[in-house]
């Protein structure tokens, strides 16, 4: 008799954990603004673009790619792409996904003011059958797959006619959404809360992932966010504050899970605005006397990796040996010898609220640099004002961190170190105001370097160029920082992007 | 109320760009300058103020740039939850405060009341934000009876506004936010109602009493502590603009979805029709308890009505 009331128990109880739904609650520190995954291109956007649409192909932890809605692609000619499509998927509202919706998203991203620079490289989309497209560059384009992780195909039929981006207005595509991807949105109150549910119609069958519901909160406060986590009221945060990462450790049933990212925070030199960063022995000298590894060690935890050029590791242009250098006493003889002994002042700009402990490596900044007798008058701004003062290259010395949208590194040439141009965009980001056109003719060649080798080439001499020029001073590559309860296998579905693939991901009962 | 939506405008240049916040970073100059065009910002500052004001008689605040809505309607939506935690946190300050005040009054000597001063002194001089860190460590992390952020469940009430007063989950969220906010304000009342108390107690009146052989209850609660109130209920008044002030603190702590946290997120996103009309109406309820307060007044002590009637 006990027996059977035991077994009844443990069935109910097999039951019951089946019937309960498994429910996801993540706190990250930013909530998407919009609905529309055309309307800007951020990091909480394309998050969401992951949990209600899917991309053609996305990278995988190993920074291969991974055939999502288009399940295979070959190269016809140097200008242009076939994208094979999965059949027998459906959008949330049941409409087919076919070509069309491909060539119609694609279209809508040229559109867009946010992501037209990226697919302006992308000449036009052809229909070969309902399940194949072309996809023709402009020229020919060793990036093309990496752009086409940004496509997520949109439901043609649901959004035609009434599909206008409008960056500051209440639009169709702003509150309405219809993707094929894991989740559909159920229920959202802007700055507040987001819930979705999976996609019961989801064609990806193979999945571990077993989320039935997530529930988003986006919290602000790193302490605020970390006490939700600890006291049980979320299952799943991001960022983790420096601070915070020692203590979280070490409690039980939490785990936290870094990634070094491919973010590079450097230190703009403006040489228009001072004619010492002009000579190489000044900017070199300021190169000597930052000491990368203990701003790493001491400030940021260990929590990135000090960097003595721009392309992180997984980039084609990185050089292995390329380390950051840290010598005062050259660093003296230096500035002695271009005639700085008594060395000078100058104005330094840093955010205090955009990158992981931006205005406490600001400060450590100055007091190295104050080692080689340069005063600096640091002045640190939120976000929202410091760049403005960038785009007017305001200070002597300005900070900025830089994510290569195209996970290339190309990128980070064509927006820091190409001569500024406002007519082509390139360089927008150079504070430096350094140019070497032969820089920018090596830029424009390994954009279309189609031989792998020869484009590596390419990148690295311009890489090598900037280090023996030490036109800028590469600080380090921040980490990214998960913190999730143990059941949540977050581990194999986070990346360095910071795009969770949360369809995949599994929790344990 | 010009003045106020004056300075709230032209605040809004110093914020700081709201393109920039719109658009991504790989975004050229041209297309920013457009998108400002189209917004109306690269207008000369009368020119804007002049069609905000237009816009403001009748009503408008201007459209939000993050939540796509009449500024008014998003601020107005946040109210109920701001004013539940302040009400709260004032119920906790009336029903908390006056005895303690009261009671270092009457037995100043006490050990007990000693102690309340020295709690208070702390009180003043601990910042709120330690306080409600040190809360949440406490209650929600260790000993797991109160949740860390959020406003919990909400129920609509009389079909007005979303309450989280008759929930039970609503009143757990509540707790925190709104005892932090409620021990930010208790010290200084304390304090004020202990020293009026006392000057009370002096007078003549009181010794009438005593020797007309009154309850000492009576005397204690009935003469003296409504004279007391009437200087309390000034600083209240002005004391309302403190506890706005702590509101935005506390809420952006608890992640407390009220007007607060719209406005601390509205200033960092640059979301300047958001951040002017928030200023607007607070400025409104500054003059609207101040009003409250005068009348208030005139109901404590009916000599405030004579002296008006020119006695």
């Amino acid at each position: 008799m006990k027996k059977k009331v035991i077994i009844v128990c443990c069935l109910a109880l097999l039951l019951w954990n089946k019937a309960t739904a498994t429910t996801l609650k993540m706190a990250f520190d930013a909530d998407p603004i919009s609905l529309d995954p055309h309307e800007q291109l951020s990091e909480g956007t394309l998050q969401f673009s992951h949990l209600v649409f899917d991309p053609l192909l996305r990278w995988k932890q190993d920074s291969q790619f991974e055939a999502r809605l288009a399940t295979k692609w070959e190269r016809i000619d140097n200008k242009t792409m076939r994208f094979y499509l999965r059949h027998n998927v459906t959008f949330r509202t049941g409409n087919p996904f076919t070509a069309k919706d491909v060539i119609y998203t694609i279209e809508r991203l040229k559109k867009s003011p946010d992501f037209r620079a990226m697919f302006d490289t992308i000449d036009s989309v052809s229909l070969v059958d309902k399940y194949t497209v072309d996809v023709h560059s402009t020229y020919t384009n060793p990036l093309l797959l990496n752009i086409m992780t940004y496509v997520f195909p949109m439901d043609k039929a649901f959004y035609q006619d009434q599909d206008q981006i409008v960056k500051y207005g209440e639009t169709f595509a702003s509150r309405n959404v219809s993707g094929t991807g894991p989740f559909i949105l159920t229920e959202r109150e802007l700055g507040n809360r987001m819930e979705l549910e999976r996609n019961p119609n989801y064609w990806d069958k193979n999945t571990i992932g077993n989320v039935d519901k997530i529930i988003l909160t986006p919290i602000r406060a790193d302490s605020t966010r970390l006490a939700a986590l600890l006291s049980g009221d979320v299952d799943f945060i991001f960022p983790v504050s420096p601070i915070d990462i020692e203590r979280t450790k070490k409690i039980k049933g939490i785990q936290l899970v870094t990634l070094p990212s491919t973010r590079i925070l450097l230190l703009h030199m403006n040489q228009k605005r001072r004619k010492e960063f002009q000579d190489i022995r000044v900017r070199k000298a300021i190169n000597l006397a930052i000491n990368q590894s203990l701003i790493v060690e001491k400030i940021l935890k260990g929590y990135a990796t000090p960097a003595g050029q721009l392309s992180a590791d997984r980039f084609l242009g990185h050089i292995n040996n390329l380390e950051p250098e840290y010598d005062l006493k050259k660093a003296l003889m230096l500035m002695k010898e271009a005639g700085y002994e008594k060395g000078f002042r100058i104005t330094m700009m840093a955010p205090n609220n955009r990158y992981m402990n931006d205005e406490k490596v600001a400060q450590a900044i100055t007091a190295m640099l104050s080692r080689i007798h340069i005063t600096v008058d640091l002045k640190t701004l939120p976000k929202a004002q410091y760049f403005k003062e960038f785009d007017n290259r305001s200070a002597d010395i300005m900070m900025l961190g830089w994510q290569s949208d195209t996970m290339d590194s190309n990128n980070l040439f064509e927006f820091i170190i190409a001569c500024p141009d406002a007519k082509t965009g390139l360089g927008a980001y150079n504070a430096s105001e350094y140019c070497r056109p032969y820089i920018d003719d090596d830029i424009r060649q390994a954009n279309r370097e189609m031989n792998p080798e020869r484009r590596i080439r390419l990148m690295q001499q311009i890489e090598r160029t900037i280090y023996n020029d030490a036109a800028i001073v590469p600080l380090y590559w921040q980490s990214l920082t998960w913190a999730a309860k143990d059941k949540v296998k977050i581990r194999d579905i986070v990346n360095d992007q910071n795009y969770p693939h949360i369809g995949d991901l599994f929790i344990a009962e | 109320m010009i003045i106020i939506s004056l300075i709230s405008f032209a605040i809004q240049d110093k914020l700081g760009d709201p393109v920039q916040q719109m658009v991504g970073m790989t975004v050229s100059q041209e297309e920013r300058n457009q998108i400002r065009d189209e917004l109306g910002l690269n207008d000369g500052f009368f020119l804007q103020y002049w069609r905000f004001a237009k816009g403001a008689i009748h009503g408008d605040l201007g459209t939000s740039y993050y939540y796509k809505e009449p500024a008014l309607n998003v601020i107005l939506e946040k109210l109920p939850a701001t004013l539940e935690l302040a009400f709260c946190a004032i119920v906790l300050v009336v029903i908390v405060a006056t005895p303690c005040g009261v009671l270092a009054a009457i037995k100043p000597r006490h050990i007990l009341s000693r102690l309340l001063m020295v709690i208070s002194s702390v009180g003043l001089s601990v910042p709120i934000f330690i306080i409600a860190i040190l809360m949440v460590y406490i209650f929600s992390i260790e000993l797991n009876i109160a949740p860390s952020f959020g406003r919990g469940q909400t129920k609509e009430v009389f079909g007005l506004w979303e309450s989280g007063l008759f929930t039970k989950d609503g009143l757990k969220h509540l707790l925190l936010p709104s005892l932090s906010l409620a021990i930010a304000l208790m010290p200084i009342f304390v304090r004020l109602i202990r020293a009026e108390m006392m000057e009370v107690l002096q007078s003549e009146y009181i010794r009438f009493a005593w020797s007309k052989g009154l309850s000492a209850r009576r005397i204690y609660f009935k003469h003296a502590l409504k004279n007391t109130m009437l200087p309390v209920i000034t600083v209240g008044g002005i004391q309302a603009g403190t506890l706005v002030a702590y509101t935005i603190l506390t809420e952006t702590i608890f992640q407390w979805p009220g007007m607060g946290f719209l406005f601390m997120d509205a200033v960092s996103r640059v979301d300047t029709p958001l951040v002017s009309a928030y200023l607007i109406v607070v400025g409104g309820i500054f003059v609207i308890t101040n009003t409250l307060v005068d009348l208030i007044y005139g109901l404590v002590n009916p000599t405030v009505r004579l002296a008006s009637h020119g006695l």
